[in-house]
């Protein structure tokens, strides 16, 4: 479904990414993983259109998706639930997502996506006319998550959806991406809860400095051990 | 009281008017971080257009106010696509000196083109009536403006609340980046930005014009500083804030005007920004403008 060839991500004389190829297959979680600063919100970024990329290509459904603008990759049906949340902090919870579904029109359709939503995340049906700057962490994780779902991907990227929240929200959250693959959503997730992480997914990408420094079954990367434990970012663990 | 009352109409006839010439300026600031001060211009091409509209193509009143705010919405888009689009990603001083050329370039070719000296605009008789309603006696143009401002601005609300490019558009003004993660298209939302401020330039002109009776090639200046100061007072950033700074600016003038003993009266604008500044003193963030908070 996705394959990414070669990609390098610039930030002026920093290079951030450099020759990364990886490839996500249709029904697959792959986890991207690696320490802070490794390349992997880069990576999404770049994929997702938000910065250029220095080099390499990018092929989402069998189409060349390098270039393209952000929006034009949205409706083509990958979409990024950013780090951080990006929930619109002004807008109710209604409001962020009736935008999840700005590139869709027929309203019946979008009506049966929210009432999915609400299924998944029952807390936001009850906070439908909030505005989302007021909820907690979790709760705009969720909405963030939701938002993106409205727009009926085949492909999610999920950009640190655990960062910041509470171990029993966590849990949850992670209960929710695997749930979502039985849905028949293909994720590419980044995370710095590595054995989390790896305890949902099929298989991993681990990077260091910019690079692929290992990749493999998911459960082939959690029996590693020293070093290479140390390349995901768990030297402190 | 009467004469209070009949104050308090006047302040919002004014403030309307600085209300609707702050909210464009407000609408383009939010999404693109630019300060348009050809702003003003917007609202000189509007006078000009029903000027043009009288004069050249021989339209009713109406008709040529309907041609203005369509001729202020299309240029507002066109000084976007033109001047401000290839310096979008530059520096905020960047797009500031942008707008200050498209400004000087637009009232040099109004001076050439036309004529540096003001053109008289015919106004219907019926602004020159005044409306009774039981002791109150209101200008016909003070109840336009109090009518027209509130139409404006109540569909601007609808739109902003229930379109979705009404809702792109707040979303933008607080993260444009996710915004087009919603699949929105950056151009649409900026374009719409635009569009938007200049049809209530256009409305803004309408009512400048009436009130004045004529068309001046720099007419547009002391408005869009008028404008901005509102803005500044309302909290740089905010739409509700952009309106609440227009009114209060026009109420803070239309009573100065009216209560400042004689010998003060000369000192009436003076007075009038440090009133602004007192405000700004206490809350630097503008009347309902948010302190800047880091990015969560």
């Amino acid at each position: 479904m996705l394959a990414v060839d070669d990609l390098a991500v610039s930030y002026g004389a920093v290079h951030a990414v450099r020759g990364l190829s990886l490839t996500v297959a249709t029904g697959e979680i792959v986890a991207l993983l690696g320490a802070n600063g490794a390349g992997k919100s880069s990576t999404l970024n770049a994929v997702m259109g938000l910065v250029p990329a220095a080099s390499g290509r990018v092929e989402f459904a069998g189409q060349s998706v390098s270039g393209l603008a952000p929006e034009r990759i949205v409706r083509l049906g990958m979409t990024l639930t950013p780090e951080g949340r990006h929930v619109f902090p002004n807008l109710s919870v209604d409001e962020n997502l009736a935008l999840g579904a700005a590139t869709r029109n027929e309203r019946r359709a979008i009506e049966a996506t929210r009432a999915e939503v609400f299924e998944l995340f029952p807390v936001l049906a009850e906070r439908r006319t909030q505005l989302a700057g007021t909820l907690s962490g979790g709760e705009q994780q969720m909405l963030a998550i939701g938002r993106s779902l409205m727009s009926v991907p085949k492909l999610l990227l999920l950009d640190e959806p655990s960062l910041g929240l509470a171990p029993q929200i966590v849990d949850l959250i992670f209960d929710l991406i695997a749930r979502l693959r039985t849905r028949g959503l293909t994720i590419l997730l980044v995370e710095q809860s590595v054995d989390r992480a790896l305890e949902i997914a099929d298989r991993g990408y681990v990077l260091r400095n910019g690079q692929l420094a290992m990749a493999g079954r998911a459960g082939e990367l959690r029996a590693s051990t020293g070093v290479e434990r140390a390349y995901m970012g768990l030297a402190d663990v | 009281m009467d004469v209070f009352v009949q104050h308090v109409v006047n302040g919002l006839a004014l403030g309307g008017v600085y209300a609707l010439l702050s909210l464009g300026l407000a609408l383009v600031f939010s999404i693109l971080g630019l300060i348009n001060f050809a702003h003003g211009e917007l609202l000189t091409l509007g006078g000009y257009a029903i000027y043009g509209g009288l004069a050249v193509l021989a339209l009713p009143f109406g008709g040529a106010v309907v041609v203005a705010i369509i001729a202020t919405a299309v240029a507002a888009m066109a000084m976007e696509r033109v001047a401000f689009r290839p310096v979008r990603d530059a520096s905020a001083a960047s797009m500031l000196l942008t707008s200050f050329a498209v400004s000087a370039l637009l009232q040099v070719v109004l001076q050439n083109a036309i004529s540096p000296r003001g053109k008289a605009i015919v106004t219907p008789a019926f602004f020159k009536q005044a409306i009774t309603i039981s002791d109150l006696v209101v200008g016909s143009i003070q109840a336009l403006s109090i009518v027209a401002t509130a139409i404006l601005l109540l569909l601007l609300m609808v739109f902003l609340r229930s379109t979705v490019l009404g809702l792109a558009m707040r979303a933008a003004a607080v993260d444009f980046r996710t915004t087009r993660l919603m699949g929105i298209h950056a151009n649409a939302v900026v374009a719409t930005a635009f569009a938007l401020s200049g049809i209530l330039a256009g409305v803004a002109a309408l009512l400048w014009v009436a009130q004045s009776g004529s068309v001046r090639p720099l007419m547009g200046l002391v408005p869009v500083l008028k404008a901005f100061i509102a803005v500044i007072l309302g909290g740089l950033g905010s739409l509700p804030g952009a309106v609440v700074g227009g009114f209060v600016l026009g109420f803070i003038e239309v009573f100065l005007r009216a209560y400042l003993p004689g010998a003060a009266l000369e000192f009436r604008e003076a007075i009038a920004l440090l009133i602004v500044i007192t405000i700004l003193f206490f809350r630097p963030q503008g009347l309902l403008g948010r302190r800047v908070e880091a990015a969560r």
